[in-house]
């Protein structure tokens, strides 16, 4: 799912100093699920905000909301009678959905209130790694189902470069390298012999995610 | 002949190769590569010139290829794919051949956060396979990448790689040296070697292979100087090399460690020089290149073949 972090609040005080009512937006999805904009952090965030503006004798009122999919027009547009009582919105939903009250909400500022990080899994409560970068081409029946452009720094298709080492990746001693995970599952199969196939350049221009934003259009479903 | 250059033909003669090592300067003074490049001159066959090395900002190597060759001496110029995409490569490879250059190593690049410009974005279109693999097309088929266009004019390059047989999984390092090799590797240089146990481990899985007889390796070796600088390699550039604790022992222990690190190298070249498929040494100065000579020198490999 789509991984996102809270932005620092003094950047989204920042944003909101001309303001004086707004809606906060969460997201009933991936955010909620990596505890970055769910229900539970729009609550939390807007008592914070409230909080701060009251400090400095500048009130400020903040209406909640948390659609269950921010991305889907549908829920967004639930949002619009509560929209029009308002000056901006901040939304805490991925870049994705604020985008979606962007292009629903033309007359309103709207203003992104975590920084949308990966797609990744959670590996442990509280935990979570980039697993795909929605190349558009996926690769991972080559390799064993451990992806080296979301996973490898340099993207690198045909092994490991010279900086693995233990198992680790020389610029961050946290991450895994990927090649070594590639490696051992292959080994885990039986498999090693695939590592022997070059894999091509990949064509990031045409068929990947190089040639500006992608569209999918699926004729059987549109109305 | 593939490219007609010295290295080559030392090579292809059966002659023990020596290449050695140039950093460009962090800037453009020439006088620095004039400087580098007399210290050097007469012990080596061909000389690398490293292409940012350590994602640091240097003169570029193909310029400073470029000055090498008017200087009479003659570069392998290094070419990550880091900082460049497929056009950007291509069209080097095209200026770097019409300046005269004919060695070409190609490498992945250390990572740009490691170095001085850490918040650019790298570009990795190509893997250093995938590279050697485009020089390969340019020189054998006259095309570029994709296959349809072709090139004005010849590519002549003798066409090299890296490999780090103490990066890990070792098991792999082989396999990958395969895959170079498969693609049209012409030579490869190797990291720099310390641990000459896990050396031997590795050549042994590259002959199993018969890899040693597709390609000519130079085996890496690079003086040690100070405890120091032993330190600073072992948190550092730790993961690349492997260095023993009996080798650093020598360098702690002895009152002249600089002369002892080229001692050691020189040991080094002697039992490299037997093995199986070594077909010449690589000598990385680390930004000592004053210590280069000296090592040939010591190693009784003066004067360099003149070859025709």
């Amino acid at each position: 799912m789509i991984k996102a972090e809270q932005k620092p609040i003094d950047e989204i005080l920042r944003y909101l100093d001309p303001y004086n009512k707004i809606l906060l937006s969460g997201c009933g999805a991936c955010v909620t699920v990596c505890h970055a904009g769910g229900e539970k952090e729009v609550g939390l965030l807007a008592s914070a905000l409230r909080m701060e503006r009251r400090k400095i004798g500048k009130r400020m009122e903040v209406l909640e909301a948390t659609p269950p999919r921010q991305c889907e027009p549908e829920f967004a547009l639930e949002l619009a009678e509560t929209i029009e009582k308002v000056e901006a919105v901040v939304s805490i939903a991925c870049g994705v959905g604020i985008q979606t009250l962007t292009r629903y909400f033309q007359n309103i500022p709207v203003f992104p209130g975590v920084n949308t990080t990966f797609m990744g899994e959670t590996v442990m409560h509280g935990v979570w790694e980039e697993r795909c970068q929605a190349c558009g081409n996926c690769i991972l029946e080559k390799t064993g189902g451990i992806c080296p452009i979301a996973r490898c720094a340099k993207q690198l298709l045909n092994g490991p470069c010279g900086g693995s080492s233990k198992g680790k990746c020389e610029i961050e001693q946290e991450t895994d390298c990927a090649w070594q995970l590639i490696y051992d599952r292959l080994k885990g199969l039986g498999q090693l012999y695939r590592l022997e196939e070059i894999i091509p350049a990949k064509r990031w221009g045409m068929e990947s995610r190089d040639r500006g934003p992608r569209r999918i259009v699926r004729e059987d479903l549109k109305v | 002949m593939k490219a007609g250059s010295n290295l080559e033909k030392v090579l292809e003669k059966g002659m023990f190769a020596v290449t050695g090592e140039l950093s460009p300067p962090k800037g453009n003074d020439v006088s620095v590569i004039k400087r580098k490049a007399g210290l050097l001159k007469g012990y080596v066959d061909a000389i690398n010139v490293t292409d940012n090395q350590t994602a640091v900002v240097r003169m570029s190597s193909i310029a400073t290829s470029s000055l090498l060759i008017q200087m009479g001496l003659e570069p392998v110029m290094q070419m990550t794919t880091r900082d460049r995409n497929r056009i950007a490569i291509q069209s080097d490879i095209l200026g770097a051949t019409a300046l005269g250059i004919k060695n070409m190593l190609c490498l992945t690049g250390d990572h740009h956060t490691l170095g001085n410009q850490v918040d650019s974005k790298n570009v990795h279109d190509l893997d250093s396979i995938q590279l050697i693999d485009c020089v390969r097309t340019m020189r054998d088929q006259g095309t570029l990448l994709g296959g349809e266009e072709k090139v004005e004019g010849e590519i002549k390059l003798f066409i090299g790689a890296g490999e780090n047989p103490f990066a890990d999984p070792f098991e792999f390092r082989a396999i990958r040296l395969g895959k170079k090799v498969a693609v049209g590797v012409d030579f490869i240089q190797t990291q720099c070697i310390y641990d000459m146990n896990r050396f031997k481990e590795w050549m042994k899985m590259v002959q199993d292979r018969g890899l040693h007889e597709k390609c000519h390796i130079l085996a890496g070796i690079s003086p040690l100087s100070s405890g120091q600088i032993i330190l600073q390699l072992k948190e550092k550039i730790l993961p690349k090399v492997i260095i023993p604790d009996a080798l650093i022992d020598r360098i702690k222990k002895s009152q002249k460690p600089d002369e002892e690190g080229v001692r050691i190298c020189v040991e080094q070249i002697k039992e490299l020089k037997e093995m199986k498929g070594i077909h010449g040494i690589h000598i990385m100065g680390m930004d000592q290149e004053e210590k280069i000579g000296q090592i040939v020198d010591s190693a009784g490999l003066l004067p360099r073949p003149k070859v025709e």
